[in-house]
């Protein structure tokens, strides 16, 4: 698809360098455990719903017990032995967790045979989670081969975001009928910082809907009616970012969503997240969405909207090779990595659009097995609405020339207000006429070899791969870098941040039966 | 003195202080809008976004498009419910200048660049924000608003500013915590969000925490900034509090307010 002729002794280069980089991450992976990483096993272990008996609101039975465990025994042997453990003498996961409730539950860490009985009990229960996850994959497969893909590339991807879910549905509905093949639903404010899922059917998000397995499941089997309906499979997604990524992504596996947003650095730099909680999280959450057959969408950007299009067009390719990096080492093939990227250099810079045609084909050039996440502008957006429609319109036409894999619709009124129905359906009726009209011409498009796109992508790359050749330098690689503020933006250091007293060193018999399934995958594939 | 009739010379009628829309004519009146009603594409939704058009005083009014949304892409395009309009028209209002009145803030709306080289220049040293929420408020939605980089409605959080030295304390952080850090730290300002209102904790809280800095430091305590969906932005002295920002506050917002407030006046050079 890609025209560009890169320096392939350039790219070989960024990739050992970006695996460089991420080493360290993917050490501290099989150093520390989170309290979420171990509420997630619990989930996929079947445990669900909330402690009723709680005065302040929900707090789910999965956090309940991992708290008990901590509290009882630590967190450093994974809640697997302890829990499968007390469960040895019969009951099932709900009624231990009532125990729990109760202030009745006791925990000990197993040793010898009753640890070996707790941990092929804990395979068995996690195993069936995983299970269900398979099944999944399969039936998306097969619901796939049905309705069939959308006609072309890119996927047009919407968000819907009510706060109500029973507004989201028809919303979403309507969305499908009129040309969107994937849905995203937005989480409503701050819910990447709430240690803990909320339960149930939710209709009083602020700015979005709250991530729960049952608005999951609601939603998946809305859309699964409209894709029967439109002879086309409908995608689902939504976000495994913050605290609880690791649970987010189990039940994103468990109801079947499609893709769902994963980048191993946005909860650190824009959430003020603590690096080692996000790194160990963003780990465990990709392991699963690996094995759900999800695509995941990367945050790049993001970048953008806080730093400069061009000066900084380079931190973007940086971002997107250590994602990669990160994404293969759990598991992720390439056609899983929806790498993310954004049309937001500044319109009245010189050449703009050419710049951004040299951006937009420098990703293609460097991932071309990825489909890319393409992002239309938004800091450039102002109250201006047609000039707004303009932009978006070109947004359209590079992701159309460049062969962008995933373009989220840009809204005319972005930065003005939420969607209304009449603008979600102008931006469709945008994207519609930019594909119809020149959806293949990147059939003859090729940039002259040496002119201004050819030399810009390469101008970036070269960037790029100096700002690696940073981070590569410091001993702790990109958990240094972090600190050292050396994405431009903010300075993160690994002992800061929310969530840090949620990380545990683990200990030398440390169980942890999804990571052992999962991995046990990983390595055969 | 202004003709206060109809303009008819050609051009701007500068000194007029009745004006009326211009399409491209002076005095024409004309504007154009749009809008969508649950109803599906034809002449009777024609015929009600007129009916629409004249209760706003457009009239005579134009429709010059009218489309049924939903349509064109889907099975569902010949059931649409909505149809979307563009009109056209005359709006017979007239504007009175004399009786426009701007409500201006005190302080000017800056953006990022303008807030960082305001306090580069003439505070010549960065500014040091601390921020939290008090007492058993775990709501932590309005400060991180208002202070991660991510931020709120389209601007960035107060960590985006680089002459802005920014700590974010969180949830459930008790008075004397607060003022032990704000003196540790030399900050010149303290953000506290509230969210929680049962039997006004948040007045209740605020009162606490002015009462704690005021005994704890005096005259050199750190600004005070206060915020939350159901403050009542006129309470500031009531609650012995420098600021209190309402709902919807943005972190531009804020953020000029506190080199308002804290920035020496540009001297007169």
């Amino acid at each position: 698809m890609s025209r560009l002729q890169l320096d392939q002794a350039l790219v070989a280069r960024a990739r050992e360098l970006a695996a460089r980089a991420a080493a360290p991450v993917v050490d501290l992976a099989a150093t520390y455990t989170t309290v979420s990483v171990e509420r997630a096993t619990l989930r996929l272990a079947g445990l669900t719903g909330t402690d009723p008996l709680d005065g302040d609101g929900e707090v789910p039975w999965v956090n309940r017990v991992v708290d008990a465990v901590r509290d009882q025994v630590g967190l450093e042997h994974g809640v697997a032995l302890p829990v499968w453990h007390a469960l040895g003498s019969g009951g099932t996961l709900q009624d231990l967790a009532e125990q729990v409730g109760a202030g009745t539950a006791r925990f000990t860490v197993p040793e010898g045979a009753a640890a070996d009985r707790a941990r092929e009990a804990a395979r068995a229960a996690v195993g069936a989670g995983i299970a269900r996850i398979d099944a999944n994959r399969a039936r998306r497969e097969e619901l796939v081969a049905t309705h069939g893909d959308p006609p072309r590339r890119p996927w047009i991807y919407l968000i819907v975001a009510t706060g109500d879910i029973h507004e989201d549905i028809p919303q979403a509905q309507a969305a499908a009928r009129a040309g969107a093949d994937v849905i995203a639903v937005i989480r409503s404010t701050g819910q990447s910082l709430l240690d803990y899922v909320p339960e149930g059917a939710t209709r009083t998000g602020y700015a979005g809907t709250y991530a729960t397995q049952e608005n999951f499941r609601l939603m998946r089997a809305a859309l699964d009616d409209v894709s029967a309906e439109l002879g086309r499979y409908v995608r689902l997604t939504n976000y495994a970012s913050g605290l609880c990524m690791p649970e987010i992504a189990v039940l994103a596996g468990l109801e079947r969503l499609d893709m769902m947003l994963n980048d191993a650095m946005y909860g650190i730099l824009f959430r003020d997240i603590n690096p080692h909680r996000t790194f160990v999280d963003q780990r465990f959450s990709r392991m699963v969405h690996a094995r759900a057959g999800i695509i995941i969408n990367t945050g790049e950007d993001n970048y953008l909207t806080t730093a400069d299009a061009v000066d900084e067009a380079h931190t973007v390719t940086v971002s997107q090779l250590l994602n990669e990096r990160l994404a293969h080492e759990a598991g992720l093939e390439d056609w899983q990595l929806g790498l993310g990227h954004a049309f937001e250099i500044d319109p009245a810079v010189p050449e703009s659009f050419r710049l951004e045609l040299a951006h937009a084909l420098l990703a293609r050039g460097l991932f071309p097995d990825a489909p890319l996440k393409w992002m239309p502008p938004t800091k450039h957006m102002t109250g201006d609405v047609f000039r707004g429609y303009l932009l978006d319109g070109f947004f359209n036409l590079a992701g159309a020339l460049t062969g962008q894999g995933i373009l989220l619709v840009g809204m005319m009124t972005e930065a003005v207000v939420t969607p209304w129905l009449s603008d979600r359906d102008l931006a469709l009726r945008n994207v519609r006429y930019v594909l119809e009209a020149a959806g293949n011409l990147h059939e003859d498009f090729a940039p002259q070899p040496g002119g201004f796109i050819d030399r810009r992508a390469h101008t970036v790359l070269t960037e790029a791969v100096e700002l690696l050749e940073r981070i590569a330098a410091h001993p702790q690689g990109l958990i240094q870098a972090i600190a050292d503020g050396t994405f431009g933006i903010t300075k993160r250091s690994p002992d800061g941040g929310k969530g840090l007293d949620g990380v545990v060193r683990k200990a030398a018999d440390h169980f942890d039966p999804a990571t052992e399934l999962l991995t046990r995958e990983v390595s055969r594939a | 003195m202004p003709d206060k009739g109809q303009n008819r010379d050609f051009g701007p009628s500068e000194g007029a202080s009745v004006v009326r829309p211009y399409g491209d004519t002076t005095g024409d009146g004309m504007v154009q809008t749009s809008f969508t009603l649950p109803v599906p594409p034809g002449p009777r939704a024609d015929g009600a976004a007129l009916q629409l058009a004249q209760k706003m005083g457009i009239e005579p009014a134009m429709v010059v498009h009218s489309a049924g949304i939903g349509s064109g892409g889907g099975a569902a395009g010949d059931s649409a419910a909505f149809t979307f309009f563009v009109v056209y028209g005359s709006v017979r209002h007239l504007v009175d200048l004399d009786a426009v009145h701007v409500e201006e803030r005190p302080y000017p709306l800056l953006s990022p660049g303008e807030v960082n080289a305001a306090v580069k220049t003439r505070l010549r040293r960065s500014l040091v924000v601390l921020g939290a929420c008090i007492g058993t408020d775990a709501h932590t939605v309005g400060i991180d608003a208002i202070l991660n980089l991510k931020g709120f409605a389209g601007e960035k959080g107060l960590e985006y500013y680089r002459e802005l030295q920014v700590a974010n304390l969180g949830a459930q952080v008790s008075v004397p915590e607060l003022v032990h850090a704000a003196r540790a730290r030399k900050a010149d300002a303290v953000l506290v969000s509230q969210v929680v209102t049962q039997r006004d904790a948040h007045l209740r809280n605020t009162r606490e925490l002015a009462g704690a800095f005021r005994e704890a430091m005096g005259e050199s305590r750190p600004l005070l900034v206060v915020g939350g969906p159901r403050f009542d932005p006129a309470m500031a002295a009531d609650l012995g509090v420098d600021k209190v920002f309402g709902r919807g506050t943005t972190p531009g917002e804020v953020a000029s307010y506190l080199v308002h407030a804290l920035v020496p006046e540009e001297e007169p050079s």
